[in-house]
């Protein structure tokens, strides 16, 4: 019954999407105030009844309903309570109705905050949004039922895969997805724009907090995917440019440089069709991200010709949304007024060029992902594009776009003179190239990476120090600083610490397999490992070897650390458990490989030193906390509140 | 500078740029391209000599041989119309076993050894990797069927 329940409500959220997504903007085109009114109540309604169903499948899921098809190739009636809740994002079907519960969650939150916006305005962008939903809704009601029974059920599910059993893939998809969906609110703003005409700085203004907190989620999620990675894959990578993780690198890449134009955007009038542009292209990419990962067309073009439905759907909405999108800018962009004139050296010219250099990097990501897809559709062979190929294209394009970043925050607006900032920016540049060479003399072999890493990170970190130290005579100055100042500067700061963190796990890592006897030692980068053997234990739904190696560090203190080798129940899966020490400047991962011998006293043994690896999240994580900061200032919401007024006056002298 | 200059040179830069990338991209595009080959295209003789290709297919039963050194293993891949013997310095990942799917990339010697330096896995026991599915796939369109070596 509550499955059933599931279906109505989704039935019924797709007819109010349909309702918030025609009737708003028809109101809005020809003016009619009562049809531009449905929006708000209809976006809310869309939620509870999307909220609804999300709660009968997570029901489904809690009471081991196997009648789901969706809950029995997804669960197991042992598997721990939360993770069958996480389990409902699981699955492809999951997945979607959670992106469309996302989806109407950010419809309402744009519902709830924008009571300073002209009603024309909201009615255009909720029903975009609308439109949107009803795509993902009807996806959902016609190929990806989550709510699919069968008769009899089976006894027992068939577990979810125990990859996904981990706290960093419980939080990683909903932050992800905040993030990727968080773009609509980007895009729908700039639909809403074009359609009105009205493209002025109070556009940029409006969705530029918007996009600062899609932005920051999606750097989180993004980061928690390189976590989990790390942690579960076992073999200690973080970024393997797979097509998956490429998916949601190329929204961040895009995401971010739309944050940057929308900058000058309100600040300086300037790049307003080139930002509308990065918000289309923005919200294109996230949706090419979900096509990729959820049609099923990375792990086999011919499983996506197999099963055409749903990838074709999800690629004729594709079309339509990029191709509608593009052609109403294409219709609509000629009209925009040029903004403020600058120099060649100002604010707004260097933020072009990290504009330039980002969208440059997501044409090299999106060739290297889509070319063995489209290579593959054609017939003409099969190949892959491996990790060098975008080491060689990322690196030399994002370094140049790193210098940069130091000295943007710190030139100003309309033109400034560069003899002028080279003055103020040279014991920097000094510092920073004495680091570069002097630093990685501290390690063993001088490697040239290491020094322009090491360089760049610290470049970027000094111009954060000269930025403060310019703008606060005192330290009571440093509490009235806006929340916007602080966050730019955390997020640059954050860029500078992952910067390092990469430069050195790259640079100085180390890596040894090894076979290991019962008290037999290794020794790694000072550390002494000894193999003490494994034992057999039993968790919730697996059974594990678990392993113990003692370590030694220079001193007398020791730990131990124990990998584990998981066998699950019901799918009989093999899962390696790495056993990680981690610490403020470097990780000890020590991951199982095979048995060597019956008896189980022999293993083969993966050990890694990792240098500085946790830098890089603790990177990202500043990155969030600034997005955060920036999007929460003070001037949206005092500008808000003025125009509210305003309009009240307004409405009570008419 | 006039303004109108001031745009002009932004464009050039801006192509500058993108010419450098694109000079960038397709040189790291061709050196990095990893061809994917089944056993039977490597008899034909089709994979490249010295450089680093893909092949894919199935773990020969019985054929999985461990050093002495425990961590160089040696096996067979077929496309069950042709095999070609491989070997693997490493730790090997967890679905490797004989009789299931598996995709390397590596280079091949002059005596025709597969030197494996990366095994790919995939986390899932029903799993078939798309490589190795397409090499049977070809190898039974080719109506060559299991032969006794």
């Amino acid at each position: 019954m509550i499955p059933e329940i599931g279906t109505f409500a989704l039935i019924c959220s797709l007819l109010l999407a349909l309702i918030q997504g025609v009737l708003p903007l028809a109101g809005a085109q020809c003016g009619r105030l009562a049809w531009m009114a449905v929006a708000r109540p209809a976006a809310w309604g869309q939620f509870s009844f999307t909220l609804v169903a999300y709660g009968c499948l997570v029901y489904a899921f809690l009471s081991n309903d196997f009648t789901v098809i969706n809950v029995a190739s997804n669960s197991y009636s042992e598997l721990p309570a939360f993770y069958r809740i996480t389990a409902t994002w699981g699955s492809h079907e999951g997945s979607l109705l959670f992106w469309a519960l996302i989806l109407a969650g950010w419809t309402v939150a744009v519902a709830a905050f924008s009571r300073a916006l002209p009603l024309e305005m909201v009615a255009r962008v909720l029903g975009v949004m609308g439109l949107i939903s009803v795509g993902f809704l009807s996806l959902l009601l016609l190929t990806s039922s989550p709510f699919l029974r069968q008769f009899p059920g089976p006894a027992e599910g068939s577990d979810l895969n125990p990859l996904l059993q981990d706290w960093g893939m419980i939080v990683h998809p909903p932050m992800l997805y905040m993030g990727y969906v968080g773009f609509a609110v980007a895009f729908a703003f700039a639909v809403a724009a074009l359609l009105s005409g009205r493209l002025d700085a109070a556009w940029a203004r409006w969705s530029r907090p918007w996009t600062t907190v899609a932005w920051a989620f999606l750097t989180f999620g993004v980061a928690l995917g390189s976590w989990w990675a790390y942690r579960e894959l076992g073999w200690g990578g973080w970024w393997f440019w797979d097509p998956v993780e490429n998916a949601s690198f190329m929204p961040w890449l895009a995401g971010t440089a739309l944050m940057h134009s929308l900058a000058v955007a309100e600040k300086r009038g300037a790049f307003k069709a080139w930002t509308v542009l990065l918000a289309l292209l923005t919200f294109s990419l996230s949706l090419l991200g979900t096509f990729l990962v959820r049609s099923g067309v990375l792990s086999s073009v011919h499983a996506f010709a197999v099963d055409p439905e749903r990838g074709a759907y999800i690629l004729g909405f594709m079309v339509v949304v990029v191709g509608g999108s593009l052609a109403l800018f294409a219709w609509r962009a000629p009209r925009m007024i040029a903004g403020g004139a600058f120099t060649w050296f100002s604010r707004e010219s260097l933020l072009l060029a990290n504009n330039v250099v980002l969208m440059a990097s997501v044409a090299a990501v999106l060739l290297g992902t889509l070319y063995p897809l489209f290579i593959d559709a054609l017939g003409l062979g099969k190949l892959s594009v491996g990790p060098p190929y975008f080491n060689a294209v990322f690196v030399p394009l994002i370094t140049p776009a790193l210098f940069l970043m130091g000295v943007g925050p710190l030139v100003r607006w309309k033109g400034d003179s560069l003899p002028d900032v080279t003055v103020r920016l040279r014991w920097a540049l000094g510092v920073s190239v004495a680091t570069g060479l002097l630093l990685p003399l501290t390690h063993e072999g001088y490697k040239p990476w290491a020094a322009l890493g090491l360089a760049v990170s610290m470049w970027i970190a000094l111009t954060v120090v000269i930025a403060f130290r310019e703008r606060v005579k005192s330290l009571r100055q440093l509490a009235s600083l806006p929340r916007a100042f602080w966050g730019m500067h955390l997020a640059h700061l954050g860029l500078a610490v992952g910067v390092a963190g990469i430069t050195m796990v790259v640079n100085y890592e180390q890596e040894l397999d090894v076979r290991m006897n019962v008290g037999d030692q290794a020794q790694m980068a000072g550390y002494t490992l000894t193999f003490m053997g494994v034992e057999q234990v039993e968790g919730p739904n697996f059974r594990a070897t678990r392993g113990s190696v003692v370590v030694k560090e220079d001193g007398d203190k020791q730990f131990v650390l124990r990998p584990e080798k998981r066998i699950y129940d019901a799918s009989g899966s093999v899962m390696t458990e790495a056993a990680v020490r981690p610490s403020a400047f470097s990780d000890l991962y020590v991951s199982l490989g095979e048995p060597l011998n019956a008896e189980l006293t022999t293993w083969a043994v993966r050990l890694y030193y990792k240098p500085f690896v946790n830098w890089l999240w603790l990177g990202a994580l500043l990155m969030v906390v600034g997005g955060f900061l920036a999007a929460f200032d003070r001037r949206y919401r005092v500008a808000a509140r003025e125009r509210a007024a305003a309009g009240a006056a307004a409405a009570q002298g008419a | 500078m006039k303004p109108r200059h001031a745009r002009l040179a932004l464009i050039a830069l801006g192509l500058a740029a993108l010419a450098g990338a694109t000079a960038l991209v397709l040189n790291a595009f061709q050196s990095n391209l990893v061809f994917f080959f089944s056993p039977s295209d490597v008899h034909q003789g089709k994979a490249p000599v010295d450089r680093v290709f893909r092949i894919g297919g199935l773990v020969q039963e019985g054929s999985v041989q461990r050093e002495p050194d425990g961590l160089t293993t040696r096996f067979v891949v077929t496309d069950t119309a042709r095999v070609i013997p491989a070997v693997y310095t490493g730790i090997l990942p967890d679905l490797f076993a004989e009789g299931k799917g598996v995709v390397a990339d590596g280079k091949l010697g002059s005596d025709g050894l597969f030197k494996a330096e990366r095994v790919l896995a995939k986390h899932d026991e029903n799993y078939m990797p798309p490589e190795a599915a397409h090499a049977l796939e070809k190898a039974k369109e080719a109506g060559k069927t299991l032969k006794p070596y």
